[in-house]
């Protein structure tokens, strides 16, 4: 049990990590993170939205029809996200204003669909809500930092709180969309870096623990 | 939002191809952009169908809004019933096309079941409730709209066919660099933006 949680921490927030990764949800990613406090906002969402319909689904898995499952599942997802929807509405009308459509646009993000089926439908209903919280941090985490990239260079602010930098010029480009697309693709291009070193080291422990035995492959 | 101005429907089809083009502005539909658009033939395909299919769905979604949703007060059921909507009229559109037009079903047959979850559909219908259009407005839109995605994915795959022999750093290939190249597709788009602006 320890290990399963284990494994389903570390391939969420890393090595299956949903934006940087998979490239799974990318819409929504770009389209809210100009200012930190609308990514939190939504990232808090999604982990929600994860988390009870991979429970749902996983706890329905066995009287799912398979053939139908996709219309199941979207229903299921689209129920949560109506009730993320009214929340936001209700409490921060103003966060949902800027969001716009892209809480309702929960519902067609591919990570969540794609936890459910790669995921849920095969596992437990508890580890199955660990997996779609850890799916949802990882999503959200990577979401914080490109949103703190461009809120700090395009608005020169954290958390709408002005950092005062002395001849600071707000990089207009960095909210406006081309922006996302320069930041995403430098971090994909980082986490591939470190996924790449990370391998090479591990293939050298191995060899070296491997000693003269032949090595395969 | 929502003032009583009300926009020419050929400017809303306009600035949806170019300045508020649903993937290079409302990041929109991003999953088929990228994954579908290695070969120009294909994504050219995909673009078509994608304008086919929401031309149609933001006018049916339209009709339910306006004369089932808003009549029952429904409004929180959005989601679904466009969901349902839009899978249905899927449906619909792949059995004629099989049905009547032949040649086209072999040539967008494939595309249509991806499109039921392109979030861009969706999202489509969304902005228009949002902007409150009218049905005209919500046609030229939808239409528009498809036009920019075909624009903006057949710009992509063409650029990344002449690129696939290039040299790249390791890390960059695939993904990395097509985040790269839209980036700069985008900057190029936001050269329209003086010409006509909606929100």
């Amino acid at each position: 049990m320890a290990g399963e949680i284990k494994r389903v921490v570390r391939h969420n927030l890393w090595k299956e990590n949903p934006v940087i990764r998979q490239i799974l949800g990318i819409c929504s990613s770009l389209a809210v993170t100009n200012l930190m406090a609308n990514t939190l906002v939504m990232g808090v969402g999604v982990i929600f939205v994860l988390a009870f319909s991979s429970l749902t689904i996983s706890a329905l898995r066995n009287f799912i029809p398979s053939r139908i499952r996709m219309m199941v599942m979207t229903l299921i997802i689209a129920s949560y996200v109506i009730i993320v929807d009214i929340f936001i509405k209700a409490q921060y009308p103003e966060i949902s204003k800027a969001l716009g459509p892209y809480v309702g646009l929960i519902i067609t993000n591919c990570i969540i669909m794609g936890r459910a089926e790669a995921f849920a439908l095969k596992n437990k209903p508890f580890v199955s809500m660990l997996d779609g919280i850890f799916a949802g941090i990882g999503y959200a985490l990577i979401l914080l930092i490109i949103a703190f990239v461009r809120e700090l260079l395009g608005f020169g602010t954290v958390f709408g709180l002005s950092l005062n930098i002395s001849g600071w010029e707000n990089w207009t480009i960095m909210v406006m969309p081309p922006g996302a697309f320069f930041v995403i693709a430098i971090m994909i291009w980082a986490g591939a870096n470190i996924q790449a070193r990370v391998n090479k080291k591990l293939e050298n422990t191995a060899r070296n623990t491997a000693g003269g035995r032949a090595l395969n492959g | 939002m929502g003032e009583s101005i009300y926009i020419n429907p050929l400017v809303i089809f306009f600035a949806s191809i170019l300045t508020s083009n649903m993937v290079l502005a409302n990041f929109l539909g991003m999953c088929s952009y990228i994954s579908v658009s290695n070969e120009y033939k294909t994504a050219s395909g995909l673009g078509k169908a994608v304008t086919f299919v929401m031309a149609v769905t933001t006018v049916m979604n339209f009709a339910v809004y306006k004369f089932i949703i808003i009549p029952l007060g429904l409004e929180y059921l959005r989601y679904i019933v466009f969901i349902l909507v839009i899978a249905a009229s899927v449906q619909v559109i792949e059995m004629v096309m099989d049905r009547y037009f032949e040649g086209l079903y072999i040539k967008l047959g494939i595309f249509l079941p991806l499109i039921t979850v392109n979030c861009a559909i969706l999202g489509i219908s969304l902005f228009m409730v949002i902007r409150e259009y009218d049905f005209i407005q919500a046609l030229f839109f939808g239409l528009g709209s498809g036009l920019g995605f075909w624009l903006a994915i057949s710009a992509l795959a063409a650029i990344k066919e002449k690129m696939a022999k290039s040299k790249l750093p390791k890390g960059l290939e695939g993904p990395g660099i097509t985040f790269i190249i839209t980036g700069i597709i985008a900057m190029a788009f936001i050269g329209f933006s003086g010409i006509f602006q909606i929100q």
